[in-house]
């Protein structure tokens, strides 16, 4: 039986616990044993895509003291993000993190410390169709769905047509498909306090974007992109719902997303 | 007025400029029509090659090759454009590139000069230190034309007048086509092959009287001395073969080793910046010759912070640049924005991590052009050399906020955390100790929770960046690590 451990983000644990919980229902059914590391905190995205590498620091290996004895005893074949962002910081940043403190004279021990945990964490999409090979979860949505790529899922990570092919197979649902789709939503982290002017703007054409399609739900794979949409949606009173796809994949006709 | 131009002093940070640029609904559209296509144009003339990724990675590596050994084809490039009967002048800076240029001009006793589209000489501000000494420097390039002729700055590397529409084109050419040498026909419409037209006629009067023309280069050739400027154009071909002196300023990183590196940039430089397979005008010269074009030939090397640039492991990525624009058309920032919000002749994302890394980031706009930015990754997906622009982003980032080594002006330095960050860094270092404390991080996120129904919808402060058009999502009654605990992840019942 494949064990995972979740590493379900900060943003999700505090704001998000339903995605979490979508998560467990979805793995569980899929005949995945799911852990949750209850010392697990931030992965340092946050920090260090503002300059803060320092900062960051300590969290990536505060990341690999959580999951890695787990990876390096074999209790866990890999770990389980739903954020194409958290996803890439751990697979794209952490090795660079480890290059950079080696560049500063500080010797390997980073770039050590971090090695285990960089290929077994994985993004929750990829996961399902990598790892356990599967693109019909058994899932049942009746609704209009449009799909936002987000930037590091498509660029960082290259999901490709993964979730797109995994929502395709939830019975019920209508996938549309959304104009302008690889631009950026305008969240950025960060970015969306510093530069509210451009990331509102980015966000506002964003969701016209995703009202043009018609249909009821806009689904990404990362709450912090729709933290920011649903946000926007909300304020201009869109009457479209942010979904996470995980909480599409959990969802079945027994029990369907409340 | 330091080193580099001074048409940009004084310019606010980012964010404000992008707060009068993202309501300016006229600018908006221009932008948005204009950078979408070329972005379609661009994205079908590269999916045509099916060696895309090898063109990618050989320049790429060309670059990387010729930016570590570049003392040695520096001095290869001076001494055969030296043996083809040209001279080579070095400037270390801005000043003293603007000080040779003045002189070379005036050893041949003419008050007037035509220009190539040149973005070496924007650097440097040659046009306005020509001039306040007496010496007119006309713009030959369309854009740069309009850019000049509006008393106007530039907005994009490839495309200066991108943020202008053909009204205004038209008024801009019937208002001051007259001050600066033929006027536009009576009743310009504004059709563009009669806006063209009208530009052809006025420019033509300098070509044909131009005595010195001044250019750039896209590319220097190390081992013959060839230089090569790649226009669309044909201006650029008559300022470069017409006058009897021609002098080229041109950024030392503009080199490539041999003719043969030619092969990869002139296929992928075309079809990244305006979407053709083949460049129209391509002038390549070596030197000077008896029979035909210019008999008296100056290169003028410029640094102006290219070696300092060179000297950070992270940052020197930037100096692969080729100029093609391709990473402003995909921007969205850029889009929403435009140019001149950027305080730089260079613009958009190559902007944001060159202005900052050539100039330093001691004023405000450099200091605030790295956060330009939501790390989307579309640039370093289109760039046609694979500068990793995010990264480079992030690590001025740091630069800006935590301070660190850098090289000015050829000394290692190392630079003070900026003023103005100081809220921010102590915020992430109290959540830095949050996230490294679990049992804090739990008490704090249950605090919440308990406390959500007295959450305002607005908050002041910083935050009101993010409730003056975005709803704050609803803190849930509950976190997910609590609900983990309290049912044994889900096995047990939800009481």
């Amino acid at each position: 039986m494949t064990r995972v451990a979740l590493f379900l983000t900060c943003v999700n644990d505090t704001l998000y616990p339903d995605t979490g919980r979508a998560v467990v229902k979805l793995l569980t059914r899929l005949g995945v044993d799911i852990d949750f590391p209850t010392t697990q905190t931030c992965c340092g995205q946050p920090h260090y895509n503002t300059g803060y590498r320092h900062e960051a620091e300590p969290l990536a290996r505060h990341y690999s003291g959580v999951f890695g004895p787990g990876i390096a005893s074999g209790e866990y074949d890999a770990i389980i993000t739903p954020s194409g962002s958290c996803a890439a910081m751990v697979r794209e940043l952490y090795p660079r993190m480890g290059e950079r403190a080696r560049g500063e004279g500080r010797g390997d021990r980073l770039a050590a410390t971090l090695a285990p945990v960089i290929p077994k964490t994985y993004e929750l999409t990829e996961f399902l169709v990598d790892v356990l090979g599967v693109t019909d979860v058994g899932a049942y949505y009746p609704h209009t769905v449009t799909y936002h790529p987000t930037c590091h899922g498509l660029r960082s990570l290259g999901l490709g047509d993964r979730p797109t092919r995994l929502l395709g197979a939830v019975k019920g649902l209508e996938l549309v498909e959304l104009p302008g789709a690889q631009e950026c939503c305008g969240f950025g982290g960060t970015f969306a306090v510093k530069n509210s002017d451009v990331s509102s703007a980015m966000g506002t054409d964003k969701v016209r974007n995703a009202a043009s399609t018609g249909a009821e739900v806009l689904c990404a794979a990362d709450n912090s992109c729709l933290m920011h949409i649903g946000g926007t949606m909300a304020r201009l009173r869109m009457g479209m719902r942010p979904v996470h796809i995980a909480q599409i994949l959990a969802s079945t006709e027994e029990e369907p997303l409340s | 007025m330091s080193g580099m131009s001074g048409t940009f002093v004084g310019m606010p940070a980012f964010p404000k400029a992008a707060h009068d640029a993202v309501r300016n609904q006229t600018l908006r559209a221009n932008l948005r029509h204009a950078t979408h296509t070329i972005r379609d144009k661009r994205a079908r003339a590269v999916a045509e090659l099916d060696d895309w990724a090898g063109l990618r990675e050989a320049g790429r590596q060309i670059k990387d090759h010729a930016l570590r050994h570049l003392d040695r084809y520096l001095i290869q490039l001076e001494e055969a454009v030296q043996a083809a009967g040209g001279t080579v002048h070095w400037a270390a800076d801005a000043d003293e590139a603007n000080r040779i240029v003045t002189r070379l001009v005036r050893e041949t006793g003419e008050s007037e000069v035509v220009k190539v589209k040149s973005m070496a000489t924007q650097e440097i501000g040659l046009n306005e230190h020509l001039e306040a000494r007496g010496i007119h420097a006309y713009e030959t390039d369309l854009a740069e034309l309009i850019v000049q002729l509006g008393g106007d700055r530039p907005s994009h590397i490839l495309v200066p007048a991108i943020h202008r529409n053909r009204g205004e084109i038209r008024d801009i050419f019937v208002k001051e086509m007259a001050r600066w040498g033929r006027p536009a026909p009576d009743g310009l419409p504004d059709t563009p092959a009669e806006l063209a037209e009208a530009a052809r006629l006025h420019l033509r009067e300098k070509f044909l009287r131009a005595k010195v023309g001044i250019s750039g280069a896209n590319f220097m050739v190390a081992e013959t001395g060839t230089l090569v400027v790649v226009e669309s154009e044909g201006n650029g071909r008559m300022c470069l073969t017409l006058p009897e002196t021609l002098i080229s300023v041109v950024g030392i990183e503009k080199i490539v080793p041999t003719w043969r590196d030619l092969e990869v940039f002139l296929q992928t430089l075309p079809r990244s910046s305006t979407a053709e397979r083949m460049n129209p005008y391509t002038s390549m010269w070596t030197g000077t010759t008896d029979t035909d074009g210019p008999h008296t030939f100056h290169l003028v090397l410029l640094d102006n912070g290219r070696t300092d640039t060179l000297a950070d492991e992270v940052g020197r990525q930037a100096l692969r640049c080729i100029r093609c624009s391709a990473c402003l058309n995909v921007c969205p920032v850029y889009e929403r924005t435009g140019g001149h919000a950027y305080g730089s002749v260079y613009p958009g994302p190559i902007g944001a991590i060159l202005s900052p890394q050539l100039r330093g980031t001691t004023s405000e706009i450099d200091a605030s052009v790295p956060y330009a930015s939501s790390l989307c990754g579309a640039c370093y997906e289109v760039c046609p050399v694979a500068i990793d622009i995010p990264e480079v982003l992030v690590h001025l980032r740091e630069r800006v906020a935590e301070g660190g080594p850098a090289t000015r002006r050829g000394t290692k330095v190392r630079l003070k955390p900026a003023k103005g960050h100081a809220a921010e860094r102590a915020a992430m270092r109290a959540s830095r100790w949050l996230f490294t404390h679990p049992a804090a991080l739990a008490t704090g996120q249950r605090l919440a929770a308990r406390t959500r129904r007295f959450h305002p919808r607005t908050i002041p402060g910083p935050g009101k960046a993010w409730t003056a058009t975005r709803d704050l999502p609803t803190v849930p009654a509950e976190p997910f690590r609590d609900w983990w605990q309290r049912t044994n992840g889900g096995k047990d019942a939800d009481k």
